[in-house]
């Protein structure tokens, strides 16, 4: 083989490696992108029963009284915080498009003030996308005083555009300790 | 789909183990021992069928695929002096071995999506159960009725180690079985509370995940009454293996007087709360409170299984006065970023007392601590 | 070892060197000063040599992993709990499937491909030879660091090879972040291979070969090589997020935080579905190369076999949620996954095809290599039916985490990928050591091995079937003799590999009748005009290729 067609074969190599890199890189830039991708993802589609983490605004005014959708709570606290949440209601039925607020009751059963964040999750998480919540104490931790006792309240509304087989939509809401987030305790 | 298959279909699939096996004698579920059962719901039943169906269409495929290679290689081996043809491609042949798979495929795909659409069917339930993952147990919750309990292994450990026979349903009983009426629409609710389970039925052709912090759904209608056993199917720890569901599906009559006497057993331990307990029957009931849901991590003898779970025995906080507040809080609301579950919400009040008091005295630990059921309440009285 | 593998004399390698040219003339001025003794083995930047290096590790870890199969298949020779605790069953399970793909099959078909490529292309040596010596090293650093968790405090990972958050994070032991470190070597070796097979094939082809011209092994490692580069990314990036959950106080995986521990098994199974196919791929190749020179026939299909191949790459990318048919996917979600899933059947389905069709009137004799190639074939399509079963969305709600499934995939990886490697190795060990392989020992060897594989990957079908869930130590009584046979077929596989492993240390020590360049009659190959063994250095100046007649695909 020729010195040239050597050095030749040598760039074409390092042509083939800067590509392979490029490609390489691109996909690493996929996977970062895939997270926030993710996330976006579930808020469009509802996939896995996320909600939009932010109040969102009252959508339209009509009021779709040919059905009512029955919206079901349940609340449970995660190992290490020692509060108790209950909704007021665990379950009501709304007409899509009416703006509904439903009461929590949150009270620190423990010795010591905590921080908490109720994580929401609703399902089927088709309808996930149609449940808008104009207010929620989902949005921010929440901090209570030993023994303090709290009302809270959810203001929502189901979308009018809800598909009509969802019939019965079920919220869950499980509070986790953000102590360690927030530097409140070791 | 059909609903119901000729029984022989259900058996076959027997004839392609080439050695004869015994069938497993007890009767645990629909399940011939050697295929999927075709379980006691629509759902399972469409399922089985769905399997049937794909099950016949690979033997077929199987069959001719491994007929002309077996055929070829008997026919054209080189030791009978066959020479070599020198096709290498046949446009017709290659489009019809694309096409025909397709179409097969296009032919499955119509039945199983009307299946599945059913399967995703959750509305118009007739009740809501909350299932719960918990390490290594199973809690369910009947949203219509204030009613919860947790549902544990029931063999025996000395059965599982051998020293004993097992019995009939070895891993696959549990202390308090899910109780369930008959032709009702049950749509379940899944979550967990530490790791990913799996709730699998295979009678009732449900399998679920339940996620911590998200909740998902599906449902059954049971026609049969009778009692469906499975398993928690996504590797959760080291008690995956133990922690067996046991649905028992009765009539709605019967369902009704078995919530009766639930929910009255439960108001006869309420009222019975602020009886003062001795040492010795606090101990007593500690004991099995103790080995039936902490025994798992901190072991029997409170040794623990460090660092992971703790030992009990020796420690300071399940021994000393200055501890205690935490202790009880500890069984009480759990501790975040370890795998210890909170129970306050769980377990009765007595039985809280109880399993904490024996903590605090037994192997050595010797307080002469008792905590009573009353003071529990106190802590978790959230109704003044 | 030095003395007898690869196999070459000091002549040899001196004259060879003095003549090396090519692209690997900066590899060969390195070799001129080659120390000699374990030192050698360590620098070298030979591929043959780091060929056999790949191959030898990968048998090691072969080993390694099956003694772990084992332990498991101890426990579960009966019910109850008789040999080990659950967590340290879980060890076993999650290390057997972390060793076996990442340190066996994933090296061994590196290893087949740093030995065959060169030769199969008419290259000198791979493009980047010092960047392969850096690849293969970083591998024995890997796993001793994986196997040595097993021996930290609170043991090693314990939650299944494929490791789902929060298992492996909030609840993990704390060995977790050397795990995560292996995993992140392993990853970088696969990148690194991955690149440099790329760049060997683009650019060293003999003049005259165009990429339609090239064996299929070469053609399925090269798209299996994009697969790696494109994937890998995503098993480095999902590790360190669990690294990050676990020692900094995020929450990708975690509610609590606002995260989600479906994300994991998403992005887990969006690298995991393409490295199932990683492990596939190269198989096929080996098949499509084996099956035309015992049948003195050529490939039937050979365009087809090129294209079913990308196909199969491209599908696996928009599969991967049906490893989470039961995690609670939206119905329209559940669909789309069976639907795509169900489209992987077609080329596959392609593949076997070809290969039967090849047989077809062929001239067909049975040597050890054809012998595993066939039982390839065979079991692999068991395997892909399976794989069909569980493609039915509503019916894999049944199937799902059973030991249907263990037999699905283990029907496709042991009796399928791992039958390949073995086939390759009795194909071209006369290539690497001049010698056949013995003859009795193989065809032992072989029926051993499918009695033993059979027994014990069949009955977990219905183990399955019958509802046994799988990574358990312990099970109900009506899976008792499904478990028994599986046990005595593990156990008889197991052992029958050491029959293996004395085959290749007879050819490594030139036991066995001299074979010559070409020691198959109908093999086809630029590989095959060199002489038997191979010299270190061969293909200095390109051979030469006439595509009409040389290529596997001409007219």
């Amino acid at each position: 083989m020729s010195a040239n067609s050597r050095q030749e074969v040598q760039r074409g190599i390092a042509r083939t490696v800067r590509r392979s890199l490029l490609l390489l890189l691109a996909m690493v830039g996929f996977t970062l992108a895939l997270i926030p991708l993710y996330d976006v993802f579930c808020e469009v589609t509802g996939l896995n029963g996320k909600t939009a983490a932010q109040a969102q605004v009252i959508s339209g005014e009509q009021i779709d009284t040919s059905r009512s959708i029955e919206v079901q709570f349940i609340t449970r606290t995660h190992a290490g915080l020692p509060w108790a949440l209950a909704a007021e209601n665990t379950s009501m039925r709304v007409h899509p498009g009416e703006v509904v607020r439903a009461d929590f009751e949150f009270v620190n059963l423990g010795q010591e003030a905590h921080w908490g964040k109720a994580v929401p999750s609703v399902s089927p998480s088709e309808g996930a996308r149609y449940f808008r919540k104009m207010e929620c104490f989902c949005f921010r931790e929440q901090r209570l005083e030993a023994g303090e006792r709290s009302q809270m309240p959810l203001v929502f509304q189901v979308d009018p555009d809800l598909p009509r087989e969802v019939k019965q939509l079920t919220l869950a809401y499980t509070l986790y300790s953000h102590d360690q987030a927030l530097g409140e305790k070791p | 789909m059909p609903a119901c298959l000729p029984k022989v279909w259900r058996l076959l699939p027997a004839g392609f183990l080439l050695i004869a096996l015994p069938v497993a004698g007890s009767q645990v579920n629909t399940s011939s021992g050697w295929n999927m059962p075709p379980g006691v719901t629509g759902i399972s039943q469409n399922i089985f069928s769905l399997h049937m169906i794909i099950f016949w269409i690979c033997v077929v495929i199987a069959l001719v695929v491994f007929g002309v290679i077996f055929w070829s290689l008997f026919a054209y081996r080189k030791s009978k002096g066959a020479k070599a043809a020198h096709f290498h491609e046949n446009t017709l042949v290659e489009v019809i071995w694309t096409a025909l798979p397709l179409i097969i495929l296009v032919a499955m795909a119509v039945p199983a999506t009307a299946t599945l659409k059913q399967l995703y069917d959750t509305s118009e339930a007739d009740m809501d159960i909350l299932v719960t993952g918990h390490q290594w147990r199973w809690h369910y919750q009947y949203m219509e009725e204030d009613l919860s309990f947790f549902s544990n292994l029931a063999t025996p450990r000395s059965q599982i180690e051998g020293q004993e026979d097992k019995g009939d349903f070895y891993l696959l009983e549990v202390d308090q079985p899910l109780v369930v009426p008959t032709g009702q629409k049950i749509r379940f609710l899944f979550t967990s509370n530490d790791v990913i389970h799996s709730w699998w039925v295979p009678d009732l052709g449900i399998k679920k995940d339940t996620l911590p912090g998200f909740i998902n759904e599906s449902w059954t209608r049971i026609e049969e009454e009778g009692t469906y056993r499975g398993q928690c199917a996504e590797l959760c720890g080291r008690n995956h293996a133990f922690m067996p569901i046991e649905v028992k599906a009765v009539s709605p009559e019967a369902y009704q007087s078995w919530v009766e006497e639930r929910k009255a057993a439960a108001a006869s331990e309420a009222a019975n709360v602020d009886r003062e307990r001795s040492l010795d029957e606090l101990m007593q009931r500690g004991e099995e409170v103790y080995t039936t849901y902490c025994a798992a991590c901190h072991q029997e003898d409170g040794g623990g299984m460090p660092p992971a779970f703790p030992a009990l025995k020796g420690n300071a906080l399940v021994q000393e006065e200055s501890g205690r507040q935490q202790h009880l809080e500890t069984v009480l609301h759990g501790r975040s970023g370890t795998p210890m579950p909170a129970y306050s919400d769980t377990l009765s009040l007595a039985d809280i007392a109880a399993v904490i008091t024996y903590e605090r005295n037994a192997w050595g630990n010797n307080s002469g601590d008792r905590v009573q059921p009353a003071e529990i309440r106190e802590l978790l009285d959230s109704d003044d | 070892m030095s003395s007898t593998l690869p196999p070459h004399s000091d002549k040899q390698q001196a004259l060879s060197d003095s003549a090396a040219g090519g692209a690997a003339a900066s590899a060969a001025d390195h070799h001129q000063s080659a120390p000699s003794g374990p030192l050698r083995w360590l620098l070298t930047t030979n591929h043959k040599e780091i060929g056999s290096l790949y191959l030898l590790f990968s048998l090691l870890m072969f080993f390694i992993g099956g003694v772990l199969a084992l332990v498991v298949r101890a426990e579960l020779f009966q019910p109850g709990l008789m040999f080990v605790q659950p967590e340290f069953f879980n060890q076993m399970t999650t290390m057997h499937g972390l060793i076996m793909v990442f340190g066996a099959i994933m090296p061994a078909f590196v290893g087949l491909a740093n030995w065959m490529l060169p030769l199969q292309i008419g290259a000198p040596d791979m493009a980047l030879p010092r960047l392969n010596n850096f690849s293969f090293w970083l591998l024995p650093v890997a796993f001793t660091l994986l196997l040595s968790t097993l021996f930290m405090e609170g043991g090693g990972p314990n939650f299944g090879w494929t490791f789902y958050a929060p298992l492996s994070t909030t609840y993990a032991p704390p060995s977790t972040s050397f795990f995560i470190l292996a995993m992140h070597l392993a990853g970088i070796s696969s990148i690194l291979g991955a690149i440099n097979i790329i760049a060997t094939i683009l650019n060293l082809r003999t003049p005259g070969m165009r990429l339609m011209d090239m064996p299929l092994f070469v053609w399925t490692w090269l798209i299996t090589a994009f697969l790696l580069i494109a994937v890998m990314p995503v098993l480095a990036g999902v590790v360190t997020m669990m690294l990050l959950d676990i020692n900094f106080g995020t929450s990708f995986f975690d509610a609590a935080g606002g995260g989600d521990p479906v994300l994991f098994q998403h992005l887990f199974w969006f690298f995991g579905h393409p490295e199932v196919y990683i492990m596939i791929l190269p198989a096929f190749g080996i098949i499509s190369a084996i099956v035309p020179t015992f049948a003195r026939k050529r490939l039937f299909g050979y365009a087809s076999m090129v294209y079913a191949t990308a196909s199969i790459a491209l599908l696996s990318f928009v599969v991967w949620a049906h490893h989470m048919f039961t995690v609670g996917l939206p119905l329209v979600a559940e669909l789309f996954f069976m639907y795509t899933t169900m489209l992987i059947a077609v080329p596959t389905g392609v593949k076997v095809f070809n290969w039967m069709a090849t047989l077809f009137r062929g001239s067909i004799s049975f040597e050890l290599p054809m012998l595993f190639a066939l039982a390839f074939i065979v079991q692999f399509t068991i395997g892909g039916l399976s794989g069909v079963m569980l493609a039915i969305s509503p019916a894999d709600f049944q199937y799902h985490d059973t030991y249907f499934v263990v037999a699905h995939f283990h029907y496709v990886l042991v009796p399928g990928a791992v039958f390949a490697i073995l086939a390759a190795a009795y194909y071209w060990l006369p290539k690497w050591t001049g010698v056949y392989p013995s003859e009795k020992l193989g065809q032992a060897h072989f029926w051993l091995s499918v009695i033993g594989v059979n027994l014990t990957f069949f009955p977990m079908h219905f183990s399955g079937l019958a509802g046994m869930p799988r990574r358990i130590p312990d099970y109900a009584l009506q899976f008792a003799d499904f478990n028994l046979l599986s046990s005595i077929g593990g156990f008889l596989f197991g052992t029958s590999q050491l029959l293996f492993l004395a085959v290749v240390i007879l050819c490594m020590r030139k036991k066995g009748k001299k074979a010559p360049a070409n020691p198959w009659e109908g093999a086809e190959g630029l590989e095959w005009q060199l002489p038997s063994p191979a010299p270190l250095h061969t293909f200095d100046t390109p051979p030469e290729f006439i595509p009409e007649r040389d290529s596997p695909s001409r007219s």
